[in-house]
C-alpha cells in the first residue's frame, strides 16, 4: 500500500477527471494523474512518462532506469506480485 | 557478503559499508552500546529483512523498527468499527487487502466476510467509487487507512464523489500522520533514539519540512531515504556521518522522488477534504496527540463515521492480548523474537498482534526472512 509500482502512462482516457491508462509490467490500469499534472507539465505532456502508482494515483514522475530499478527491488520482496493481482482483480470492475 | 549479489550495485555497496565502518568508529559507538537509528517506514522495514541489512551495517549500528506499518498501529476497535459498518445489511464494505487479516476483538474483516458480509476487496478508493455507480441502491463504504501516501487518493476520491453527487459513497476516515508518533516516541523516557531513517513516500506527498522539529527541538538527525537497499545504506551513512561530525540535520537521500515542498496538487487535496483530529488512538501506542485525521464537515455527506455513529472515541481502547508484546515491539523496545508469543502462537497463518498481519510488520518481517530460524530453539 505504502511503497507503489511504477508504470508508464500510454493514454489520456478522460480528460475532464484527469484520468489516464497506466501499464505496469504488463497489466493495464487506469490511474488518476491530477498530482503530475500542473501548467508546467498539461495533460498531453504525460504521455510516455514513467510515474510511481500508488492505489491508482500517480504520485511522481520518475525516470526509466529508476522505474527499472525498484521494479526489481519489489520483485524480490515479493510486492510486485501482490500489487499486480490486487490490479488484475479490480481490472475485472465494469 | 550475504546478499551482496542482488544488490545494483555490489561494489558501491561494498564502499559504503567500508566508509560506515569508518565513520562509526568516530561516532564513540560500540557493539554493546550501539547507536539506535529507526527506519520509520514499514516498507524500509521490509527491505532491511529482505536484504539482510541488519547484519551487513557494522554491530556498532542498531536498526529500531518505527510504527511506520499503517495495518500494524490499527487499534483493535477500528476493526471492530469496520466489521460493524459492513455487517449492516444495506452496506458494501470495500478496503485494501492488507486490513482483511487484522484481528478484531472477535473477528477480522476476511471472518466477517466468510460469515456474509459484503466485503470486496480493491485495490484503489476509485474502484469504491465505480462500485457505488454500479450500485445506487447500495451504500459503499471505503475503509481509509494509511498515512500522507495514501491520503492523496482518499481526498481526491471524495472530491470526485462530490463532483458527481455521488451519494452512496463514504469514506470511513481513519488516516494517520507520521510526524506525531515520532515526536512521541522522542518524548517517551524509556526510548533512546540516535537518529532517523526518514520515510521516502510521505516525503514526497508532505515533503522534508514537517521533520524539521526533530532538528529543532531534539537535535536528532533525520534522512529521508528511498526504499532500494542502496538507498538505505546510504541514508544510514549520511546520518551516522551527522552524528560522528556533531550535526543534526533534516537531509534529503531520495531527492529524486522528493520535493523539499512535496507533491502541491497532492497538498492541496488532502487540506480540503481532511482536518486534524485532537488526538488519535494508535495501536500500542495509546493516544497521540493530532496524529490522524478527520473530514471536514462540508463533507458531512460522505463521511462513514457520521453515518455510522462509529469511529474513534465511540468505544473503549481495547487492550492486546495478555502476554502480546505488540506494543513494545512498535516502539522498538523489544526485538519481535522476545515476545512469548512470537512464532508459537502467533504467525503469519494465525496473527495474534497486527505486526504479524503485514509484510512492513516488523514481526512478520522477522519471521519471513529470519525470525523463525532464530525463535527455534537451540
Ligand atoms: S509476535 Fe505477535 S503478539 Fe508478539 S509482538 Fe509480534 S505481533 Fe504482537
Amino acid at each position: 500500500m505504502c511503497l507503489g509500482v511504477p508504470g508508464q502512462i500510454v493514454e489520456i482516457i478522460d480528460r475532464e477527471l484527469l484520468l489516464a491508462m497506466a501499464e505496469v509490467s504488463g497489466v493495464r490500469r487506469k490511474v488518476n494523474v491530477t498530482c503530475i499534472v500542473d501548467d508546467a507539465h498539461p495533460l498531453d505532456a504525460c504521455i510516455g512518462d514513467w510515474v510511481l502508482i500508488h492505489v491508482g494515483f500517480a504520485m511522481a514522475r520518475i525516470d526509466e532506469a529508476e522505474a527499472a530499478e525498484t521494479l526489481k527491488v519489489l520483485t524480490a520482496m515479493g510486492e510486485l506480485q501482490a500489487e499486480l493481482a490486487s490490479m488484475r482483480q479490480s481490472a475485472e470492475l465494469p | 557478503m550475504k546478499y551482496a549479489h542482488e544488490f545494483r550495485d555490489p561494489g558501491l555497496a561494498k564502499g559504503i559499508l567500508a566508509e560506515l565502518r569508518d565513520v562509526v568508529g568516530r561516532t564513540g559507538a560500540t557493539a554493546a552500546r550501539p547507536l539506535h537509528i529507526m527506519e520509520v517506514c514499514g516498507g524500509h522495514t521490509h527491505a532491511i529483512f529482505r536484504y539482510g541489512l541488519h547484519e551487513l551495517v557494522p554491530k556498532e549500528i542498531e536498526f529500531i523498527h518505527g510504527p511506520g506499518c499503517p495495518v500494524c498501529v490499527l487499534p483493535m476497535g477500528r476493526v471492530d468499527d469496520c466489521i460493524e459498518i459492513a455487517e449492516h445489511p444495506q452496506v458494501i464494505f470495500a478496503t485494501f487487502g492488507d486490513a482483511m487479516r487484522v484481528p478484531g476483538t472477535k473477528k477480522s474483516l476476511l471472518q466477517a466476510k466468510a460469515d456474509g458480509a459484503d466485503i470486496r476487496l480493491v485495490y484503489s478508493p476509485l474502484d469504491a467509487l465505480t462500485i457505488a455507480r454500479e450500485n445506487p441502491d447500495r451504500e459503499v463504504v471505503f475503509f481509509a487507512l494509511g498515512f500522507e501516501t495514501t491520503m492523496p487518493s482518499t481526498a481526491l476520491t471524495v472530491l470526485q464523489a462530490q463532483r458527481e453527487r455521488i451519494g452512496n459513497f463514504s469514506l470511513f476516515c481513519n488516516h494517520i500522520t507520521v510526524p506525531q508518533p515520532i515526536k512521541a516516541l522522542l518524548d517517551d523516557p524509556d526510548m533512546r533514539l540516535d537518529g532517523f531513517v526518514g520515510p521516502g513516500h510521505v516525503s514526497m506527498v508532505v515533503g522534508t519540512r514537517p521533520y524539521d522539529f526533530i532538528v529543532r527541538d531534539y537535535g536528532k538527525p533525520i534522512v529521508v531515504s528511498g526504499f532500494e537497499p542502496l538507498d538505505l545504506l546510504q541514508s544510514v551513512l549520511m546520518v551516522v556521518t551527522q552524528i560522528a561530525e556533531g550535526r543534526a540535520e533534516v537531509e534529503n537521500q531520495y531527492g529524486r522522488v522528493v520535493p523539499r515542498d512535496g507533491n502541491p496538487q497532492a497538498l492541496a487535496a488532502i487540506n480540503a477534504v481532511f482536518e486534524p483530529r485532537d488526538k488519535f488512538e494508535w495501536r500500542g501506542l495509546g493516544e497521540i496527540d493530532a496524529s490522524g485525521v478527520k473530514m471536514r464537515a462540508a463533507f458531512l455527506a460522505w463521511d462513514a463515521e457520521r453515518k455510522f455513529d462509529v469511529g474513534y472515541g465511540k468505544r473503549r481502547e481495547i487492550a492486546d492480548p495478555l502476554n502480546a508484546r505488540c506494543g513494545d515491539v512498535l516502539k522498538g523496545l523489544l526485538k519481535p523474537v522476545g515476545c512469548p508469543l512470537f512464532g508459537s502462537v502467533c504467525n503469519p497463518e494465525t496473527p495474534v498482534g497486527a505486526l504479524m498481519v503485514s509484510s512492513e510488520g516488523a514481526c512478520a518481517a522477522y519471521h519471513q526472512y529470519a525470525g523463525a530460524r532464530l525463535a527455534e530453539p537451540a
